[in-house]
């Protein structure tokens, strides 16, 4: 499988001597959707900057469908579609106008930029407004303008910053759906994003970045099977008013008269759970993790990271 | 990117440098228009009746010239300056950053939408001109290849300005303390034979006389001020050192890129 995306050795060192990476290895394979997660500051925006030319690189190389950026810099950014975090479009000017001229700044005939922006600009539900002015959209509409925007040339690649931060679920939700469509239709993804629902839901390749570093790069169901142990609550049909004695294989909480925490370790059953329960004659009449699967993980990996970065400053001092 | 393909972003930037002056004529076309018609009137009119003549013509016909290129050197300016720092702050110029379009197709877009309105107000106050006094025309070759190489001279300027600027009051630092008091004594008023001894020698140390004076030789004929062949060629060298010092900030992605 040909790589969408290859970068070795990246690093960043700001001008006041802040280093954002520190030599990122990364690779993503042409079809995949790929999450780029890590905390504020880890440097997911800075890896995208670099990928997309905003910023300048200290060190390290980065090919888009092997075309070096430094040596084949046209033909790399013609396979690069951007969505930034921020919104970086002119607010005075017309919806179709940015869309379109979009497509001129990438060397497309006036004519086909014009009939890409109506396609694209359809299919994200802006149609109606192609004739108002950028500033009169709602949040989620001008998010869903830039992604048009980085539609228009059709890029194999599309890196996405955060395209959902701030957008009601039910956009949400319709933005997923788009963006799954154009995947399968064979444009690679790579998004950054806070809501690791958003990841485990569309991605199927992640890489956890802290400090500037990959502290995990993984397929989203080798992390998850990862897990340890899962947290559950369980709300029952009837009141619970002590520890049930079937139950005493798992660590469990009742958090009120209706409601169960239960620990299950890796390798425990859930049928033996529900088992035990049936048999303490505990109706459950709904459940759900306590916590997010992918979040529980995230969460783990950087407090790890975060800890050995803290031995390794504590060792150097 | 293919010559056909950059001569699409080309257009695509220069396209939208037009419509947005045209957009906001109120701002862009109107005031240049209504200050000459003041100084016709006031300059021209009222005073120059009782100066007579300036560098042997009416006062009148000595004056226009300059107007109308003071005019070409703050619009020319003002356009790239305002458009380039506003994309830069809006950050809207990220999407040609990130587009395959060169570094020399942005700069030129933008410069030959600065020359655009320069030349367009060059022309309106041409116009206007012709209310108060007869415009001839006596070499249109030397005049139109002056007017141009100044309008892409300061168009290029304005870009270095832009690239500069921090902030909406960086971007009328230059034009207000630089430009402004090299054009009203780079011969625009007045010729520098009326000026006494010492005075000649500084206002011949100022670049935008010999533009001025280039221009208005190309206009009105007779005795150049200034020699003119000398002249153009600096003006050549000047185009080329800011445009290419406009290149190499736009490579460099000074003030552009982190």
């Amino acid at each position: 499988m040909a790589l969408a995306l290859e970068i070795q050795g990246l690093s960043k060192t700001f001008g006041n001597g802040f280093v954002a990476l520190k030599g990122l290895d990364l690779k993503v394979e042409e079809g995949d959707f790929f999450a780029l997660l890590g905390p504020n500051g880890a440097g997911k925006s800075t890896t995208i900057g670099i990928i997309c030319s905003l910023v300048n690189k200290s060190a390290g190389k980065v090919k888009i469908f092997d075309w070096d950026i430094d040596r084949d810099f046209s033909r790399a950014k013609q396979c690069l579609g951007i969505v930034p975090q921020e919104f970086n479009f002119n607010m005075f000017e017309k919806v179709k106008d940015i869309v379109i001229n979009q497509g001129g700044y990438y060397g497309m005939p006036r004519e086909l930029a014009v009939e890409r922006a109506e396609k694209y600009l359809k299919l994200l539900n802006l149609w109606e407004k192609r004739n108002d002015q950028a500033r009169g959209l709602s949040g989620g509409m001008k998010r869903r303008l830039m992604i048009a925007r980085a539609l228009v040339h059709e890029p194999k690649l599309l890196i996405l910053d955060e395209p959902t931060a701030g957008v009601d679920i039910e956009l949400r939700r319709s933005m997923w759906e788009f963006l799954k469509k154009i995947n399968q239709a064979g444009t690679t993804i790579i998004l950054t994003t806070h809501y690791l629902e958003e990841a485990e839901h569309l991605c199927r390749n992640i890489a956890i970045i802290n400090h500037g570093e990959i502290v995990e790069n993984t397929s989203v169901k080798s992390l998850l099977g990862q897990l340890n142990r899962e947290v559950f609550i369980l709300d029952t049909k009837d009141k619970i008013h002590h520890c049930p004695e079937k139950l005493k294989n798992y660590t469990l909480n009742i958090v009120d008269d209706t409601t169960l925490e239960v620990e299950v370790e890796k390798g425990q059953s859930l049928n033996a759970l529900f088992h035990a329960l049936s048999e303490e004659n505990i109706d459950v009449v709904s459940m759900r993790n306590k916590v997010n699967r992918l979040e529980e993980l995230f969460v783990s990996l950087v407090n790890q990271a975060n800890t050995e970065q803290s031995a390794k400053a504590g060792g150097a001092a | 990117m293919k010559a056909q393909e950059q001569a699409r972003a080309f257009m695509t930037i220069f396209r939208k440098e037009i419509r947005r002056f045209l957009r906001i004529w109120v701002q862009t076309l109107i005031p240049p228009v209504i200050t000459m018609v003041l100084y016709f009137l006031i300059f021209g009119q009222l005073i120059g009746q009782r100066i007579g003549q300036m560098g042997g013509v009416d006062y009148m016909s000595f004056v226009v010239p300059g107007l109308i290129m003071m005019a070409v050197i703050n619009n020319a300016y003002s356009n790239v300056v305002s458009s380039f720092y506003s994309a830069k702050f809006t950050k809207s110029v990220e999407e040609l950053l990130v587009s395959p379009t060169p570094n020399y197709v942005i700069l030129l877009g933008y410069v030959a939408g600065g020359i655009a309105r320069g030349l367009a107000v060059g022309a309106i106050v041409t116009a206007v001109a012709l209310f108060f006094t007869p415009v001839h025309i006596d070499n249109i070759g030397l005049t139109v290849l002056v007017v141009f190489l100044t309008a892409f001279l300061f168009a290029s300027a304005g870009l270095v300005n832009a690239i500069y600027a921090n902030s909406f009051d960086d971007i009328s630092i230059i034009p207000t303390f630089v430009l402004t008091p090299l054009t009203y004594l780079g011969g625009v008023f007045f010729a520098v034979d009326a000026l006494p001894g010492v005075w000649q020698n500084v206002t011949y140390a100022n670049p935008i006389l010999y533009l001025v004076s280039t221009f208005r030789y190309g206009i009105l004929g007779g005795q150049a001020e200034v020699n003119v062949l000398a002249s153009i060629f600096g003006i050549m060298v000047f185009v080329a050192g800011v445009f290419a010092y406009a290149m190499y900030l736009l490579s460099r992605g000074k003030k552009l890129r982190t």
